[in-house]
Parts: structure tokens; C-alpha cells; sequence
């Protein structure tokens, strides 16, 4: 029998090198998988590709942190709700409203220019990702609904919703009748910080709201009121800290960042709204978050990492024509050893010599 | 006429010269990459892509390099897939709809590369635009599912509410109609183009509304598993599904890419390539079909023989009036056919007789 028990003291050095350890050991097995599908030749420039070219091939690069920022913007939203036990699992559907209200803004002023329409575009998708995040929060406090289910059920709700919106008010009246919205004129575009790249400034808005994140949590009530809600729910009553109070804020905090970033992509990478908005950002954002340990600065670099996962991964593809699966068992196995990691820096395994 | 006008075209003359001399001793093989929306493993629309670029690649040997990328999703992704194509290739086929603006966004910053954008609209000097018209293929399928369906309800598995779907919706009713007056067509959207497990729930939610004939408009073979199971008909889509429906399949509509392929990139070597819009039928061999399952009756096989021979010599066309809008209004006139545009390319509505509501 193998039994796992609690360690009387978790090493700090372990739990701040265990990230790295999980990251050697991902980077092993993928060694290993390469070794048995691969020439051996290939191996070294496969592992190339994957790792390292995305973060030095100057078209690559500014991709991948196109690609992080909406990961990060939502990854610290969850993760303030997951520090205080409110698991608001469907961001993704946060993320559509949010995309459509700022597009949808966006559309309404179509050619008109002004430097204001970006923060109103900005300001609109916010207040649809709270405003579609507060009905989990309303019922849960209400009638005590698991927000676990709502918000996931929400995003399928989210997404044909979207389906409808191009399908009728926001189609493209002169695009052959596809369901896509026409694409935004320049004022309704994100500007661009890194010429002749689709880096737009909802990158550095994204390391803002990090850091942001990071004093918040650290230096404010709330932030101390979600740690204690979510660790040690009765404390956090007996400090007379307010339950609803907190599922309120956590939803409308994750949910009103979801919906920026569902903006950020309409007006940045995409340029339009079309059924391809939706791209599981919100799910991947509970790895980006879990990865961190919720951190908000680990946040930050987990989101380049998995990010990273994907545009290595498409290269390899491209290059050595490997199935695209390999990105997710990327994922898959980074998760797991940072799982298993953290399992064995709290536990200690104990091998149990008596039958039962 | 001044000297410059005579320098420049002598100018032109040679270097048009230098190009021609280039083009024929250069040596070296096209590049050409495919970008698939779904996996090559769909048995359906990516599958059939990926045998026409196998054809191709039979037919030009050394003289092109293949590279195909799966699984792309129709994002802000797929522009950074395109680019990386475009920066290490002559020709980049991108092969669904979704991926039209970024398509056009990356050939705009790479003009010396040829693209190729299979169902949409967009032209440009160097991206081409090619579909098939799937909706002859429609109409065979069509007139055996009307002979062949004793509870008079087909079942139609839709992807998204776009014209090539709903171009496909009309013409198999209409053929439907045309051999069966009582027939109904019953469609359930998936909103996806590859979800096996919604696929195969659409069909069974269109078994249990009556239907005992299949037809899908997405691209897993899920839906003829489940017709088979339930001991009804279905049509192969985009390729032969035989294999998962030995006795449902009735036949099955082949979407054949393969010598478009080879044709487009062949002109890219001989430097002969220019942006077309192609779409071709049955007349064309782009579209074909599975062999007849030898469970229909013969006259049906026939009946839906004849069809074929008269679409792949143009004298029918899938579309001709008198036709209605569903809500009544005319479309066609007795013995008129719709043209390419508007018509056809931007349809989106239902013809008169279907029931169902059209998506909104």
C-alpha cells in the first residue's frame, strides 16, 4: 500500500523550484516521446522549434505574446476567484459577451473617428462580461446555484448567441451573407506597439492589470478577505467578512476581465467579429491560473509558457509535420508534473509494509 | 514617341526574357503548404483535401514539396499558421471559409506568394478563390432520398447557416420534392464543422423527429455510424464512408480536389499562374460520387444515374423555375436558372415547401 502523508513543513525552496521541475520534466518526456517518433537527427531541431524558436524568431516572438495577453487578462481574473473558493469556470462565455459588446459598439460607430471609441468599446465589453458573470453570481447567492454549473452552462449560451448576433444585427450587410461582422475600421482598432507585428497594447494593459493584481491582493482588504474566504471559510465569517460580498466581486472581477479580453481579440488579432471568436482562452486561462499557483505574477509567465505551447507546437507542425495534438500533450503532461509536483512537496509518500 | 517609352520596353522585353529563361532551367520544386480546418483522420472534408493533395503530389513528384498543416482553427490563429506558410512557401492553399480575411491580410504583406482560398469571394492578384458546387451533388443524393424514404422525412445534419450549407439544404429538397411530393426535410445545426459526438446527437435527434434518411453537411463520419446502428440511410459526405455504413450509405458525394491541385501548382512552377475563380461541378470532375449501394432498387440507381450523366453534360441544373422563397415569394421564373451572383454565392434563404425555420 502506498499512503500519502502530510509533511509537517513544505520546503520554500521546493514550492519556488518546483515550477522548473515540472518544466524539465515535461521537456524530458517530450524528449522521450521525440526520441521513439523521430530520426535522432530531427530530435535536437524538433526540440528547437518547439522551445526555443518562438522566442527568438522576431515574427514568432511578438505572436507569442499576442497570443498570452488574453490568456493572462482572464487567468488573473479566475485566479481571484479561485483564491477565495468561487470557481467561475466559464470565462469562455464572459469572454464572447465581452467580444460582442465591445465589437458591437464598435460596428455601431462604424467610420466614425475618435479617440474615444476604443474606451468605450473597452468599457462596453467590460460591463457585458461582469453583467454576464453576475447572473452565476446572483443565483448562487440567491438560491445558492452552483456557479461551477451556470457559468459553464453560460458559455454555450454565449457562444449561440453569437451565432445569432452575425446571423442578424451585426452581419456584414455586403459579405455574401457569411455570418461575419465587417471588419472594424482603424479607430476601432487596437494600436499596434511593435510596427510590422499584430503586438497590440492589450499587452501592456495586460502586465498592468498584473501588477494591479499582485498589490491588490496583497495590500488590500479584499485581497486578504478572498485568501481567508477561500482557506478557511469559517474564519473568514467570524472575521465578519461578507460571503456574498465576496462571490459577488470575484465574478464580477474575473467576469469583467474576461469580457476585456474578449474585446482585445476582436479589435486586435481579429479585426472583426466571427464565429471563430470563441477559442477556449477561458478554459485554458484555469491551466494559466493553476500553473501560477494563482499568482498574479506567475501569471504572468505562465501564460508566455502555454502560449508558448502553441505557437511551438504549430511550427513543429509545420516543419515536421507532427499531428497537432502535440500541443495539448504539451499542456496535458505540464499541468501533471506541476500537479504532481506540489502533491509531493505537501505530502510525503509512505510505503506501507502491513497487509490489510 | 520618346526615347524613354522605347528604353522601357525593350527594358520589359528582356527581363520578360530573363523570367521566361529563369522559369524553365530552374530546378528547384514549388513549395506548396495546405492549411485543413479539421483533422486529415475526418474521413470527410479535410480527408478528401488531404487525397487531393496526395494526387497532386503522385502526379508532380519531385517537382513540388508538400506541407499540410491540420486542425487550424478558423481564428486570429490561423493568420499567424498562414504567415509562417507564406514566409517558407510559393503557394498556400487554405481550404475553409473562416480562413478568408487573414488569407487575404497575409497576402497583402507577401505579394511574391500565391494563395489559393477554397469557398469564398475574395479575389486578389496573387489569391485565387475555388469551390465546388456541391448542391449537384445535392440534387442526386436528393432524388434517392426522396424514393427512398418510407416515413417522407429526410434528416439534414447542418454545419453553419452559410450559403454553401443552405445552397445544399434547397437542392436536395428540391429533388426530393420533385420525385416525392409528400417529403419534408427536418435540419439540425451544429455550429461546428467537426464534432463527432454533436454529430452524432443531431442525428439521432432527427431519427427520433422520424427521419429514416440522413443527409449531413459536416465532416465525421459520427452520423452514418449511427445510421447504420439504427438500420437507416445516409450519404457519404465528401469522400466515400463506406467503411462506416456498408449497408446505410446509398452513396456518397466525393469532393475531388486532386487535379485542381496538381493543375494550380504545376502553373506555379511553370510560371504560369494567375488569381481565377473557379467553381466546378460535376461537369468538371469536381464533384463525384461513391459507388450506388446495391440495396436501392434499380430504377432508383437509375433514376439517379440518368441525373449524373445530365449534370456532368450541363443539360440540368439543380436550380430552375419555377422556384419560391418559402415565404411565398417568387424567386425563379418557369425554366429560369439562378445566376453564380448574387444567387447562388449569397443564398440565404429557404425555398418554398421547407418547413423548418430558417436559422436567425
Amino acid at each position: 500500500m502506498i499512503k500519502l502523508i502530510p509533511r509537517v513543513e513544505n520546503s520554500k525552496a521546493m514550492i519556488l523550484l518546483s515550477p522548473l521541475l515540472a518544466l524539465t520534466l515535461t521537456a524530458l518526456s517530450a524528449l522521450i516521446i521525440f526520441i521513439f517518433i523521430l530520426d535522432d537527427i530531427k530530435v535536437s531541431s524538433v526540440f528547437f522549434t518547439l522551445f526555443v524558436l518562438p522566442l527568438t524568431d522576431s515574427y514568432l516572438f511578438p505572436e507569442l505574446l499576442v497570443k498570452a495577453a488574453p490568456l493572462m487578462i482572464i487567468g488573473l481574473g479566475l485566479s481571484i476567484g479561485f483564491r477565495a473558493g468561487i470557481w467561475n469556470i466559464g470565462a469562455e462565455g464572459q469572454y464572447v459577451i465581452g467580444g460582442i459588446a465591445g465589437g458591437a459598439v464598435g460596428l455601431y460607430f462604424y467610420n466614425v473617428e475618435g479617440f474615444w471609441l476604443l474606451p468605450l468599446m473597452a468599457l462596453a465589453a467590460i460591463i457585458g462580461g461582469m453583467l454576464y458573470a453576475s447572473i452565476a453570481a446572483f443565483l448562487k447567492i440567491r438560491y445558492q446555484v452552483n456557479e461551477i454549473l451556470v457559468t459553464l452552462m453560460l458559455t454555450y449560451v454565449a457562444v449561440l448567441f453569437l451565432s445569432a448576433m452575425l446571423q442578424g444585427p451585426l452581419r456584414n450587410p455586403a459579405g455574401f451573407n457569411f455570418p461575419e461582422s465587417r471588419i472594424f475600421h482603424d479607430s476601432a482598432m487596437l494600436p499596434i506597439i511593435w510596427g510590422g507585428t499584430r503586438l497590440h497594447v492589450g499587452f501592456i494593459i495586460a502586465i498592468i492589470i498584473s501588477f494591479v493584481a499582485w498589490f491588490g491582493i496583497k495590500k488590500h482588504m479584499f485581497g486578504m478577505q478572498i485568501k481567508i474566504s477561500g482557506s478557511a471559510p469559517r474564519a473568514a465569517k467570524f472575521a465578519g467578512f461578507n460571503d456574498n460580498k465576496t462571490v459577488l466581486y470575484s465574478l464580477l472581477i474575473s467576469g469583467g476581465l474576461a469580457g476585456l479580453a474578449g474585446f482585445f481579440e476582436a479589435s486586435g488579432p481579429a479585426g472583426q467579429l466571427t464565429p471563430g471568436l470563441p477559442q477556449f482562452y477561458g478554459f485554458t486561462a484555469i491551466i494559466v491560473a493553476f500553473l501560477a499557483r494563482l499568482h498574479p505574477i506567475g501569471i504572468l509567465f505562465s501564460s508566455l509558457l502555454i502560449a508558448l505551447s502553441y505557437v511551438g507546437g504549430e511550427e513543429v507542425q509545420i516543419e515536421y509535420n507532427l499531428p497537432s495534438s502535440i500541443t495539448q500533450i504539451f499542456q496535458g503532461m505540464l499541468l501533471f508534473y506541476f500537479l504532481a509536483c506540489d502533491i509531493l512537496i505537501k505530502y510525503k509518500v509512505v510505503l506501507n509494509k502491513t497487509k490489510n | 514617341m520618346s526615347k524613354g517609352r522605347f528604353s522601357s520596353i525593350l527594358k520589359l522585353s528582356v527581363l520578360s526574357t530573363v523570367l521566361a529563361f529563369t522559369s524553365n532551367v530552374s530546378a528547384d520544386p514549388v513549395k506548396a503548404a495546405f492549411v485543413y480546418i479539421g483533422p486529415t483522420g475526418d474521413h470527410g472534408w479535410t480527408y478528401a483535401h488531404d487525397e487531393g493533395v496526395k494526387y497532386a503530389k503522385e502526379k508532380l513528384g519531385d517537382d513540388v514539396i508538400m506541407t499540410t498543416i491540420e486542425n487550424v482553427a478558423e481564428n486570429s490563429d490561423s493568420e499567424r499558421v498562414i504567415t509562417s506558410l507564406a514566409r517558407k512557401n510559393d503557394i498556400v492553399f487554405t481550404t475553409s471559409f473562416g480562413y478568408m480575411n487573414p488569407t487575404v491580410k497575409v497576402a497583402k504583406r507577401y505579394p511574391d506568394v500565391k494563395f489559393e482560398h477554397a469557398t469564398g469571394y475574395m479575389l486578389e492578384d496573387n489569391v485565387s478563390v475555388y469551390s465546388a458546387r456541391f448542391y449537384e451533388g445535392r440534387h442526386v443524393i436528393g432524388k434517392i432520398a426522396g424514393r427512398m424514404t418510407e416515413s417522407n422525412v429526410i434528416g439534414y445534419i447542418a454545419s453553419f447557416p452559410i450559403p454553401e450549407v443552405i445552397r445544399g439544404i434547397n437542392s436536395a429538397f428540391l429533388a426530393a420534392k420533385s420525385v416525392n411530393p409528400d417529403v419534408q426535410i427536418k435540419v439540425v445545426w451544429v455550429y461546428s464543422w467537426y464534432d463527432p459526438g454533436k454529430e452524432a446527437d443531431a442525428a439521432n435527434a432527427l431519427i427520433a423527429q422520424g427521419a429514416d434518411v440522413l443527409m449531413q453537411h459536416t465532416d465525421s463520419t459520427a452520423a452514418m455510424t449511427v445510421a447504420e446502428e439504427k438500420g437507416i440511410y445516409a450519404f457519404g459526405q465528401a469522400s466515400n464512408m463506406r467503411e462506416w455504413g456498408p449497408n446505410a450509405q446509398l452513396t456518397g458525394i466525393i469532393n475531388d480536389w486532386g487535379p485542381y491541385y496538381a493543375d494550380r501548382i504545376a502553373a506555379v512552377r511553370d510560371g504560369t499562374w494567375s488569381s481565377s475563380d473557379t467553381f466546378a461541378g460535376v461537369q468538371q470532375g469536381m464533384v463525384k460520387f461513391a459507388p450506388m449501394n446495391n440495396n436501392m432498387p434499380t430504377e432508383v440507381k437509375n433514376e439517379a444515374m440518368k441525373a449524373i450523366i445530365d449534370l456532368s453534360m450541363g443539360a440540368i441544373h439543380p436550380f430552375t423555375g419555377p422556384i419560391n422563397k418559402q415565404d411565398g415569394s417568387p424567386w425563379l421564373a418557369e425554366g429560369e436558372t439562378p445566376p453564380n451572383f448574387p444567387d447562388l454565392l449569397t443564398m440565404d434563404f429557404y425555398v418554398e415547401g421547407i418547413d423548418s425555420q430558417y436559422p436567425n
